[in-house]
């Protein structure tokens, strides 16, 4: 078992990240030029380091399978970004930022790490807003904020439920500057199929481009993977359908280590599953528990009346109503972090209290919050005497104004009107706090390879807070990639241009053809999606909101058939000349298979619970995660030695100086 | 529910397409119209065919990438949403339902009902951007106050998830709501104002390069588009472009 270096730069934790920068060597405009950098994934994370490192003068090649480096899923992302502005002047600070971060995490993540993206994230916002990001602002003219689960202060700055959006249209406008500049070439619709290592350090990517099917070489000095997560192990989940691991996975086989890859993030309010042509989940932002209580009845008959369609749940009365987490977590009431109000939801469900077909959804309920908004109307237009009638209507307007195109998604979706009856809702798989293990500068175990965004597994630990994810995405990407990067190619000056024609390039072409005609020549008879949906199968029932070892071993046994299975028998139709979607999909599937066993193996031998990790075995008297400080303070670093069986683990243990650990407690 | 599918297959942009029938049953009401297409293409794969090729990837309305002319109207029948965001329950059992790419001179079609919409891109590329590094000290977020409703109408115009769907619907197949929606978004904030001018000519002429049509005002293209961006935008990208050309 080796040891890690996280290469955190000495010093107070404060002065960390300006003494590093001070420290750091530099490249001199005119060498910058002279150097090549690929971004793999154009996201908030790739497409902010993306525009920034060629700012900066390097030259920079973008890659992503989406037709526009806009499309990328950070897109989805509803609720908001986090910063440590203060603005509300309820007591917020980059410490405060830093211990709800860490304390949220569950205290498995890097104290440095965590205290950076504090440190750079009030400069997030001021860099949004000169890019023309339209926050949502205040009558005053000023910047609004709301709050997010497992926090005291309101943080979040938001642009109604389309935050991602308004946020990476900003980001891709800073690219949009650079590609109309010649500085960055945006490679749409390609996908990156592995890395090419040139005497142990990444020198560039083998890709296809998914239009004319093409095998292509692209050399570099350095590689950033910024390819998101690998939510979509689980086949549904809200990850995009393309959201795939194949971009971390190709680069995990070639030595970079994969850390903590059980630690998942099952998101509480989610759109319950239909019916067996799912294809995927859709969220409903978390910031929908501001004002939104979360309920199922108090009684099992009245839960069982309502899943038979003979009551509905505006004929229950208060007090046969039970608010779960507000009885629960006084203190945080519906706005516990997510793991808390997941696990409870299927705690409640699993009872028999569900209020849908399946028995697998619960009550997220506006009607108080029509009400107090309403009341606040009346009183400040000045209305008498308004009727009960009048007051809610004035109410709906204000949560319309909030979340209305959450709402319409809602009723488009679930054929339901929002506004008259309590949202269904139920946990769904929505992001991975494991990934790529990175040091300090964000390189992985591979010299030259670098990873950010939710590629990485550095900020989050177990479980990751409401809001941080787009935090974290643009931190690495604007803030700390161009930094840090500059230090490792200061020693490329005099490199010159990587040639794509040496050995490394043309062996690792010529397996990634092997592999694509493997796939076009099996004879087999099942669609690519039939192996997904199994798979997905697996990790849900075994691997999902609760584990423990017996299902856990099952998995890995399972998933290991499943993988034999997929190369016996799966069939891709076509031909690999032009665009192929099951071609892709199948490629995609083939690393899913890898993963998914190395996840049930790292959740099988991280014996505590913690975060988004709940393992049976470990469980308090009254049902909370039972951490093991003692033996499991560490991130699990896998290193790939063939099979997921075999992987090595290698430990990286986590040391808080500047924060007491303690039991997370939301009561 | 029983449908009959009339789908356009084109197997690649330099090869003739046309309409092929498909029959399919078992579709429920609460499938979105792509799991419908998922199923299809599911019982083709299982018979040995080629699966119909189409765009989508987040599936919840946002990602802009899915597109589809179903019954001759961009993202189908429904209003204010994507075809992912389309479900099943606005059509009945016995249906035929005819599904196309979004036809344009600048979309060409790459495969069955994908399209290349990167000259959407190129019109963004050519200045719909604020001219600011990323140093990590411009000044603070709340230095500027923005009134709110500037701030909320920035907003309305930023909404525009660039389907395509305003080309589709517009029988001169005309960019221009969706290059004065990118346009607007920036002009309309004080920190975009500087660059205004300079901006409004390289986006309209970068998008007359494309081959897009001209704009006769017929407002098909407002009711088509999934997130409602209005034509308000035109008309101010109008006048903002009028402006920078005499100046």
């Amino acid at each position: 078992m080796g040891v890690l270096d996280s290469k955190v730069p000495q010093g107070p934790l404060a002065e960390k990240w300006v003494n590093h920068k001070n420290k750091i060597n530099l490249v001199n405009p005119a060498n910058k030029r002279n150097i090549d950098v690929i971004v793999v994934g154009t996201g908030l994370a790739g497409g902010s380091a993306a525009a920034t490192l060629a700012e900066l003068g390097y030259n920079v090649k973008t890659f992503c399978y989406q037709d526009s480096p806009r499309r990328a899923h950070s897109i989805a992302a509803q609720g908001g970004i986090n910063a440590a502005k203060n603005y509300q002047g309820d007591g917020d600070s980059d410490y405060r930022l830093f211990y709800d971060t860490v304390k949220g995490g569950d205290y498995r993540s890097r104290e440095s790490n965590v205290y950076r993206l504090a440190e750079v994230s009030g400069n997030i916002i001021d860099q949004c807003v000169a890019q023309g990001v339209p926050f949502a602002r205040e009558y005053g003219g000023l910047l609004d904020n709301r709050s997010f689960g497992g926090v005291l202060v309101s943080r979040t700055f938001y642009a109604k439920g389309q935050t991602g959006q308004q946020l990476l249209l900003g980001c891709y406008s800073a690219m949009n500057r650079q590609i109309n500049r010649g500085k960055i070439k945006s490679y749409t619709r390609h996908e990156m199929l592995d890395v090419v290592l040139v005497g142990g350090k990444a020198r560039g990517i083998i890709a296809r481009d998914l239009v004319t099917g093409e095998i292509e070489r692209h050399s570099a000095h350095a590689v950033v993977i910024a390819s998101g997560g690998y939510g979509n192990v689980f086949f549904l989940s809200t990850n995009a359908m393309g959201s795939n691991v194949t971009a971390a996975w190709k680069v995990h086989r070639k030595g970079a280590y994969f850390a903590n890859p059980c630690f998942t993030q099952i998101h509480p309010t989610c759109i319950p599953v239909s019916g067996d042509h799912q294809s995927k989940l859709t969220l409903m932002s978390e910031s929908l528990r501001n004002d939104g209580r979360i309920w199922v009845p108090k009684n099992l008959e009245d839960a069982k009346a309502i899943r038979e369609g003979k009551l509905k749940p505006t004929d229950l009365a208060e007090e046969d109503r039970d608010y779960y987490l507000e009885r629960r977590y006084p203190a945080f009431g519906n706005l516990v972090p997510r793991d808390v109000a997941s696990r409870a939801a299927k705690e409640r469900c699993d009872a028999g209290f569900g209020v849908n077909k399946t028995g697998e959804a619960v009550y997220l309920d506006f009607s108080a919050a029509f009400m107090r908004y309403g009341k606040e109307a009346v009183s400040t237009q000045k209305i008498e005497n308004a009727s009960e009638e009048k007051i809610r209507e004035l109410g709906i307007a204000v949560v319309e104004a909030k979340y209305g195109n959450l709402f319409q998604m809602y009723e488009k979706i679930v054929d339901e009107n929002p506004y008259k009856t309590p949202m269904k809702i139920y946990p769904a798989v929505h992001y991975t706090m494991g990934g790529l293990w990175v040091d300090y500068n964000l390189q992985t175990t591979v010299p030259g390879l670098y990873a950010a965004g939710e590629a990485n597994f550095s900020d989050h630990g177990a479980n990751r807070l409401g809001a941080s994810a787009l935090m974290q995405g643009l931190a690495d990407g604007y803030f700390v990639l161009p930094y840090t990067m500059g230090d490792y190619l200061a020693n490329d000056i005099s490199t010159g241009p990587i040639s794509t024609e040496t050995e490394e390039f043309v062996e690792a072409e010529r397996k990634i053809k092997e592999q694509l005609d493997s796939f076009m020549n099996s004879k087999g008879t099942k669609s690519v999606d039939y192996f997904h949906k199994r798979l997905g199968k697996i990790m849900w029932d075994k691997v999902g909101m609760s584990r423990n070892a017996t299902k856990l071993k099952e998995a890995i046994q399972e998933i290991k058939a499943l993988r034999a299975e997929f190369y016996k028998d799966v069939r891709v139709p076509g031909v690999a000349v032009g665009m192929n979607q099951e071609l892709e999909k199948a490629g995609r599937v083939a690393d899913f298979l890898e993963l998914g066993e190395l996840f049930a193996k790292d959740a099988l031998h991280r014996e505590e619970s913690c975060g988004g990790h709940f393992r049976e075995e470990f469980q308090t008297e009254e049902g909370e995660a039972l951490r093991d400080d003692e033996n499991f303070m560490y991130v699990a670093a896998w290193e790939y030695k063939g099979e997921p069986a075999d992987a090595v683990l290698h430990k990286e243990e986590l040391k808080y100086e500047n924060i007491q650990v303690k039991t997370r407690s939301y009561k | 529910m029983n449908l009959t599918l009339k789908i356009w297959r084109q197997k690649d942009a330099d090869t003739k397409g046309g309409i092929q029938t498909y029959q399919l049953g078992g579709v429920e009401p609460d499938m979105s119209f792509l799991e419908m297409l998922d199923v299809l293409n599911q019982e083709l794969i299982d018979k040995g065919d080629e699966p119909v090729v189409f765009d989508h990837d987040c599936r919840e309305g946002i990602c802009g990438t899915c597109s589809l002319q179903i019954n001759g109207e961009p993202h189908g029948p429904d209003r204010g949403i994507t075809t992912c965001q389309l479900h099943m329950r606005v059509f009945k059992d016995g249906d035929t339902i005819t599904i196309e790419p979004f036809r344009a001179k600048a979309f060409p079609v790459i495969k069955d009902l994908v399209v290349d919409r990167t000259s959407f891109e190129r019109i963004q590329q050519a200045g719909g951007y604020i001219s600011v590094n990323t140093s990590g000290n411009t000044q603070d977020a709340n230095s500027i106050p923005i009134p709110k409703d500037q701030a909320d109408a920035a907003f309305y115009a930023a909404t525009c998830i660039g389907c395509g769907a305003c080309v589709a619907a517009c029988k001169n197949a005309s960019a221009m709501l969706f290059t004065s929606a990118k346009v607007s978004q920036l002009s309309l904030l004080p920190q975009g104002e500087v660059e205004a001018d300079r901006r409004v000519l390289a986006m309209v002429e970068q998008m007359d390069k494309e081959g897009f049509g001209n704009c006769t005002n017929t407002g098909a293209c407002e009711i088509e588009c999934p997130k409602g961006i209005s034509l308000e935008n035109i008309a101010r990208m109008n006048r903002d472009y009028l402006k920078a050309s005499v100046k």
